[in-house]
């Protein structure tokens, strides 16, 4: 049964004009589970991502997450059922304050009416707050975002999506442009947030990947090339071929 | 349809048809231009129409001058006219690139106001040099008359002329794009503009280079223009709305797209005004275009990607 | 109370400056101008709702609509048919072939009322009418289009096509609209003769706090949620919808309220001015609204006003003397405002008008007379 997992996409494929960049794709994410996708460029890896958030809409093949079908949802209510998705580049407001870019990240008053009601209450500034400090920022809440350093948007974007609590959050690359010390934070960030959720990340920092898989999944050629824990996966003949062998 | 007989209504659907492609012509020329610019540039000129009015003026020009100078040449002076229509148009268009267009790539919206009104300013232009009525061009004794292949049937030659332009321009157009070194740069660049310049292509020039290509073939169309209608300020601007529906009807940037989306409007067009009256005719086929395009934003003629 | 003054009038500056407007509209216009010339002002005042809706839709949402117009028209053209009406009585109308219709239809050889003239009896469906039409007109074509991620230049050449089409419909289905000519020869509304001197004088003012009311209300809608959503949409669209929200709606929603808006615009436009054509729902007429706005200030409520203002006093003065100067002026008015000040009035005053005015009111503060004029300067420079 499928439905044991937290995300189950069987069979998934998309071709754009005959290209294959996702083919035959399995991917089983269980709870509490911190998976690392890995695999040379090219491999599908954001693309795998992007259908899941709905970004791209699959050729073939289903997305159950929660065993819920996924394919046919809009973005917003893949959102709403729980999954969350960080882009390769941080991808924030600049124009608005750290407090802000959390605000309108707070999952309520979502619609066009509920927006134009929604107060800041004491339960919402209780929550930013509180995020704010799980990603390191509580001192930069009235700053504009697009002053924030590099990794400092990165941080922002995990804490926009924490905020809507999410049961799958997706992470695309999130240390790139990162100091050794904000990897180091954030690390620790993603351990901790892995409790009692699903994460997917995708990272090219083996050291960093490492620290953070309890299993990961290595992509070549839009198919799964091999699973399993670090080692088994750095051992892999197979893998050693992609990365080493042309 | 009472009164009319099969092959009578046979005839008007050809000679219809055939108006059809007349304005098929026009439209094609003017869409091409558009389409170039558009899919490279992502910028929507909406001065286009003027630049096509630039050409028409040209021919008028080149026809008055000829008859009255050199009135022996009148059955030549058309061939020559063309090339300076475009040559014009190009010119014009260059000047207009470089002034204008360019400071303003990043900002696509901004650029259909600011062409907007550099629309007004060369419309008044031609006021003020030509006048506001509508002048008629002389046309050489070849382009008069027309061809009868039945009884019922009457093709006018200017319109088979101004299909040929079309075709042949056409034609140029696509050797220019995919057979020449500059079409290569002018890909490259539509495709992947950063990438372009780091290969050492220089995108300004490109660009700069297609947007008077664009207007120089707005002046072409022009050119045919007048072998069909009179000319005036505001000529250009009759058919800009149609001319921007078929570039985002056939889909920006594809050739194929422009020719086929040019041609099932001005043919809707065409035979729609004969059953229904002209404002109808050209409402019925504005609204057909305008939910097709909501049903399929990106056009009758683009690939799907990765975005 | 305190929630009024700072989201719905914005706060000390949005007072100062609705203050300002109000001041002008309602006290310096009419002392200075003689009622054909207020009048006249009116009619361009009407056009400051279009302008004010292009404000929320493209300054605030980046919509470019080109057919402003539309909405304009077609809320005109509801207050023309309910007026229009009312002056087709069977009694002086009783020389036509069918008395009791309007008179065009009467020339046009049409002989029963359109069935979708029939509810335009009724004042209270025309007001309901002048506002929801257009409304529901904007919500099909926005839904339409931005369900299907339409936007940028493509909305852009959509809507001005929509204007042609109407424009084109109208001029031709003569019987029924009054064709090029439009709605004309409309007198009374409920028996009071609209075209008198105080009824221009009620006119004028009804219409400047109308307008007023529809600034305080998007000042309202951007000071929410709603408005740091647009801004933000603006920004990184992608990431608000995947932050859960149905971004489509959002736009609906803007593009819609600008339709209102300008269709109230429309009305009123028909009040004062007591006719309404297709001259002022085509391509031209909506891209013009666009350049009120674009002087005003895209991103300006209040600038939207003065803009409109502007550019029309500018036509007036102009087309009297020099008709092709203006449209000389008119193109130079669009390139330079896209290419030298893409802000607008609203942000020439702010680079250079506003500093100088702060340090006349620190002057002032220091000469000791308005110690309690509270510090204008901090707030003022936050904004920036």
């Amino acid at each position: 049964m499928s439905n044991e997992y937290a995300l189950a996409v069987e069979d998934l494929t998309v071709s754009f004009d005959g290209f294959k960049a996702v083919d035959g794709l399995n991917l089983y994410v269980d709870k509490n589970e911190l998976r690392v996708i890995i695999g040379p460029n090219g491999a599908g890896k954001t693309t795998v991502l992007d259908l899941i958030c709905g970004k791209t809409r699959a050729t073939s093949g289903t997305i159950r997450f929660k065993g819920v079908e996924l394919t046919k949802y809009p973005e917003y209510k893949i959102v709403q059922a729980g999954v969350g998705r960080k882009f390769q580049t941080p991808s924030i407001y600049e124009n608005l304050t750290v407090l802000e870019n959390l605000e309108i990240s707070f999952p309520r008053g979502r619609s066009v009416f509920g927006s134009l009601t929604f107060v800041r209450s004491q339960d919402v500034t209780d929550r930013i707050l509180e995020i704010a400090e799980t990603i390191f920022l509580s001192e930069h809440l009235e700053e504009q975002a697009g002053l924030l350093s590099h990794g400092q948007k990165q941080w922002l974007e995990i804490g926009m999506l924490l905020i809507q609590d999410p049961e799958l959050l997706m992470l695309d690359e999130p240390v790139a442009g990162m100091s050794v010390s904000e990897r180091e934070k954030t690390a620790e960030l993603l351990n901790k947030i892995s409790q009692g959720r699903s994460v997917i990340v995708i990272e090219h920092d083996m050291e960093f990947v490492k620290r953070i898989a309890h299993k990961v999944t290595v992509l070549h050629q839009g198919k799964v090339l091999a699973e399993g824990n670090m080692d088994a996966v750095q051992n892999n003949p197979k893998v050693i071929e992609v990365y080493l062998g042309h | 349809m009472d009164g009319y007989s099969i092959s009578e209504l046979w005839s008007i659907l050809v000679m219809q048809g055939f108006s059809g492609l007349s304005l098929f012509s026009v439209l094609l020329l003017m869409a091409l231009g558009l389409a170039i610019i558009f899919g490279q540039m992502g910028v929507i000129n909406m001065a286009h129409g003027e630049f096509m009015t630039i050409g028409a003026y040209t021919i008028y020009l080149f026809s008055k001058v000829t008859e009255q100078y050199f009135p022996s040449l009148m059955p030549y002076y058309f061939l020559v006219a063309i090339f300076a229509a475009f040559a014009i148009a190009f010119a014009v268009g260059y000047l207009v690139e470089y002034s204008l267009i360019r400071h303003l790539y990043k900002r696509p919206l901004d650029t259909l106001l600011a062409t907007w009104g550099l629309s007004l300013i060369m419309q008044q232009i031609f006021r003020s040099v030509f006048g506001a009525r509508e002048v008629s061009a002389t046309l050489p004794d070849w382009l008069m008359g027309s061809w009868q292949p039945t009884p019922d049937i009457d093709i006018p030659l200017n319109g088979l002329f101004v299909m040929g332009i079309s075709i042949a321009v056409t034609i140029a157009v696509v050797l220019f794009l995919y057979r020449s070194n500059w079409g290569l740069k002018v890909r490259a660049t539509t495709q992947n503009r950063i990438m372009a310049g780091s290969v050492g292509i220089n995108t300004k020039k490109v660009d700069r280079i297609t947007f008077a290509v664009g207007c120089g073939i707005a002046g072409i169309a022009g050119a045919s223009f007048t072998t069909i209608a009179s000319t005036g300020p505001t000529s250009g601007s009759l058919y800009i709305v149609d001319t921007f529906l078929v570039v985002v009807f056939g889909g920006a940037g594809s050739i194929i797209g422009t020719v086929s989306s040019a041609f099932s409007i001005a043919q809707a067009q065409s035979i729609l005004t004969f059953f229904l009256t002209n404002a109808m005719g050209k409402v019925v086929t504005l609204m057909t275009i305008i939910i097709i395009l909501m049903m399929r934003p990106e056009g009758l003629f683009t690939s799907k990607v990765r975005k | 109370m305190n929630t009024f003054y700072s989201k719905w009038l914005g706060g000390k500056k949005g007072v100062i400056e609705l203050a300002v407007l109000a001041a002008f509209i309602f006290i310096v216009l009419p002392l200075w101008l003689d009622i054909f010339r207020l009048n006249m002002v009116g009619k361009y005042l009407t056009y400051a709702f279009a302008a004010v809706g292009l404000v929320m839709v493209w300054g605030y949402g980046g919509i470019l609509s080109l057919g402003q117009g539309v909405f304009f028209g077609i809320g005109g053209y509801c207050m023309a048919m309910f007026l229009k009406l009312e002056a087709s009585d069977p009694v002086s109308t009783a020389r036509q072939t069918t008395p009791g219709i309007p008179d065009f239809m009467d020339w046009n050889q049409v002989t029963s009322l359109p069935l979708f003239w029939e509810p335009f009896h009724s004042l209270i469906f025309t007001l309901i009418a002048v506002i929801v039409v257009p409304g529901v007109i904007a919500y099909v074509i926005g839904a339409a289009m931005f369900k299907r991620r339409v936007s940028g230049v493509y909305f852009s050449i959509i809507t001005q096509a929509i204007a042609a089409i109407l424009t084109i419909l109208v001029v031709g289905q003569q019987g029924m609209t009054g064709g090029i000519n439009g709605i004309t020869d409309l007198k009374t509304l409920h028996g009071w003769n609209i075209n008198s001197n105080s009824a221009k004088y009620i006119l004028y003012y009804v219409n400047g706090a109308l307008l007023l009311g529809v600034i305080v209300l998007c000042k309202y809608v951007l000071s929410s949620k709603f408005g740091r959503l647009l801004l933000a949409m603006r920004d990184k669209e992608d990431r608000v919808r995947f932050s859960g929200y149905d971004v489509a709606n959002f736009k609906i929603f803007t593009f819609s309220l600008g339709a209102a808006i300008s269709a109230i615009g429309g009305a009123m436009f028909t009040l004062q001015v007591g006719f309404m054509s297709p001259s002022l729902i085509g391509i031209v007429p909506s891209i013009e609204m666009v350049i009120f706005a674009a002087i005003g200030g895209r991103m300006s409520l209040v600038g939207a006003v003065y803009g409109t203002w502007l550019v029309n006093y500018g036509k007036t003065a102009f087309s009297e003397s020099f008709p092709s100067l203006w449209l000389f002026l008119m193109g130079a008015l669009f390139i330079g405002v896209v290419m030298l000040f893409p802000n607008g009035l609203a942000g020439l005053y702010n680079s250079y008008l506003k500093e100088r005015l702060e340090k006349l009111v620190l002057k002032f503060k220091q000469s000791g007379l308005f110690k309690k004029l509270n510090p204008v300067k901090t707030e003022l420079q936050n904004e920036q």
